[in-house]
């Protein structure tokens, strides 16, 4: 028979318990109206037969059958969620790096990108730290906000990260090592405007707070008699 | 070197361990020799062992275990927040809290106001040193 969704109804019989119901059998004839639909169809059931099954396709015997029942994977659908970004992480937020090259460095976020990533600048005229991604776990929260209005992260995602695809060399050796020296270290120049383009507004707003700038270039560290499970940042 | 500080009716009082960790309470009635019956302002009237008491030496005038309006009152006429506030117990305590509560930004710039302050008694001592010899 075909089902229609329907919305699922109230039961008739509420439970006066559990496995209990208020009404007695022939009382829930009544209700249902199963009276009713005996009349319409001249005192019987009403019988609908099944629906003639559709034609399916001829399966021909497969040709090979494999020697060794081999097992399948299941099936797994799981799609990963992207990363909670803590609420104490707003964009403008400075936040402190703990790992990696530019550990204890005070730094603005400017926003999430789609991998889950921070992304994150010094403002790199204030403490050397360029447009960087960052994860979020190795990173402290601070409930310092810089004035975030007028700044535009649209243009950045994750692509603008990827590494450059070298070009397949030869493998003579002479020629090796010396190409491999000059492909080395040339930041390209939009990279370059990328940085003051965002830096330049966020400074202005920076200097506006006195001392934040001293604060931002300074590194965080823990000194003695700093316990961080009882530290307030 | 006698007591001072004495368990009685209208003793002020400030809880040092349980869930009221911190808060200053009245002593409204003795129990028994270990127990007092103690009231705040913002708490329910309840039962405190001494032993999570510390005894300050502010002390109120009431009468043994009164209505909660009359302990309010009693409270607001002897001014004891008033009085806590400037007493230096109290005083330290509000300073702990504060420097508890310090965010990473306010304690760079206390670190900053700190060597500066230094710096100006250095100079200053520095002056003084020059004048005498």
């Amino acid at each position: 028979m075909a089902a229609k969704a329907t919305v699922p109804r109230k039961t008739r019989n509420p439970d006066l318990i559990r496995g209990v119901g208020k009404y007695s059998r022939s009382k829930m004839y009544h209700k249902r109206g199963l009276w009713a639909i005996k009349a319409k169809n001249g005192g019987v059931f009403p019988r609908h037969d099944a629906r003639p099954a559709a034609e399916t396709a001829l399966v021909k015997p497969p040709k090979f059958y494999p020697a060794d029942d081999v097992k399948k994977p299941l099936v797994n659908k799981h799609k990963p969620k992207p990363t909670k970004l803590r609420a104490s992480i707003t964009p403008g937020t400075v936040l402190i790096i703990l790992a990696g090259r530019f550990k204890g460095k005070r730094v603005v976020f400017l926003k999430q990108l789609s991998s889950g990533l921070l992304l994150v600048t010094g403002p790199f005229k204030i403490n050397g730290v360029p447009l960087r991604r960052v994860n979020q776990s190795y990173v402290i929260g601070t409930s310092t906000k810089v004035d975030f209005s007028g700044v535009n992260v649209d243009k950045f995602d994750d692509k603008y990260f990827a590494k450059a695809v070298e070009k397949k060399k030869k493998k003579g050796e002479g020629e090796f090592f010396e190409a491999e020296k000059e492909e080395k270290n040339v930041l390209p120049h939009e990279k370059k405007d990328d940085q003051k383009s965002v830096d330049t507004l966020l400074i202005k707003s920076i200097e506006t707070v006195p001392d934040l700038k001293t604060y931002l270039a300074a590194r965080f560290s823990l000194r003695s008699g700093m316990k961080p499970h009882e530290l307030v940042f | 070197m006698p007591f001072k500080r004495y368990v009685e009716i209208g003793r002020v009082a400030l809880v040092n361990y349980g869930e009221d960790y911190g808060k200053l309470v009245v002593i409204v009635d003795v129990i028994d020799q270990n127990r007092a019956l103690v009231d705040a302002p913002d708490m329910v009237r309840s039962q405190m062992n001494f032993k999570r008491l510390s005894l300050t030496d502010i002390k109120i005038d009431i009468k043994r275990v009164p209505k909660k309006k009359e302990l309010l009152a009693a409270m607001e006429a002897a001014d004891v927040k008033k009085k806590w506030e400037s007493s230096s117990w109290g005083r330290k305590l509000i300073v702990q809290k504060r420097r508890a509560s310090l965010n990473d930004f306010d304690r760079f710039k206390l670190m900053l106001a700190k060597i500066k302050r230094a710096g100006l008694v250095k100079s200053e001592l520095a002056k003084m040193k020059k004048q005498s010899a």
